[in-house]
């Protein structure tokens, strides 16, 4: 898959993965499909991945994408490491907190608070 | 394809043939008359996303993915409410059997979210017949 084509930014900020999403709406059933594979893929690249998912400029996310969330998140657990998302605009985060995935997500208001302590335990 | 619908109107149908479909137009189209009628941004938002929701549905596990099946959607929205009927050609199910997704036990499992978010953000949601014709509607006033 060609960076020209991918659906996310991925930034190295001294060892955590932080990703940005291209798209403001995350509803495209091929595009979650996309990120999910490209996620995936950076997790299982990685030993104990840290991965941070800023939702910064998101506007719209589908269940679909909340699917891919959770799958990061076992995954990285799996794989010793953590998953924390930040930057989530107030309408985005009801849908976390009708869904109570904000109690399976560390989720933080920005990313440097996201970043505060991320990979040690 | 999508069939001919009254795109500048307050009433409107299409048929969907694939979840890919230039969907865009048919939101587009609802937004429009949203705006219109005075909805606020959290109305556009509850309604968009469980449009979405709906279709993910009916093309996911109402047509299953079946290339040849479509997604019929007809809305009619008016100054008090919006109304969406979105219609797959599956066999349908019994929405009471969808686990709860918000059970602490359920919330690692991937799937299964869309028919509690379209319930929590429009007014009313229900399935007709065998479920696979959900009725759904979001009444301005009724929001807080």
């Amino acid at each position: 898959m060609s960076a020209d084509t991918s659906r996310i930014r991925v930034t190295d900020l001294n060892g955590v993965m932080r990703v940005e999403f291209v798209d403001r709406d995350i509803l495209d059933e091929a595009a979650i499909r996309q990120i999910n594979t490209e996620l995936i893929k950076r997790v299982e690249a990685a030993a104990a991945p840290c991965m941070l998912i800023s939702f910064r400029g998101v506007e719209h996310l589908s269940s679909a994408a909340l699917g891919t969330l959770i799958t990061i998140n076992s995954l990285s657990k799996k794989r010793g490491g953590q998953l924390r998302l930040s930057d989530i605009k107030p309408s985005i985060m009801e849908v976390f907190t009708i869904t109570k995935l904000n109690k399976l997500f560390h989720i933080s208001d920005t990313t440097e608070k996201a970043l505060e302590g991320f990979g040690r335990k | 394809m999508m069939s001919p619908s009254n795109q500048s109107a307050d009433d409107g149908a299409v048929r969907l043939r694939e979840i890919n479909e230039d969907i865009e137009s048919m939101q587009s189209s609802i937004a429009g008359a949203l705006v219109r009628h005075g909805y606020p941004d959290a109305a556009m938002f509850a309604i968009r996303l469980s449009i979405e929701e709906a279709l993910m549905n009916g093309f996911r596990h109402g047509n299953l993915e079946d290339p040849t099946k479509c997604v019929e959607v007809r809305w009619k929205i008016n100054a008090d409410e919006a109304t969406f009927h979105v219609i797959d050609e599956g066999e349908g199910f019994d929405p009471e059997s969808v686990p709860d997704p918000t059970l602490d036990e359920n919330l690692e499992i991937p799937s299964g979210r869309g028919l509690m978010l379209i319930r929590a953000y429009m007014t009313n949601a229900f399935y007709h017949g065998a479920g696979n014709h959900l009725e759904m509607n979001f009444r301005k006033k009724a929001q807080p």
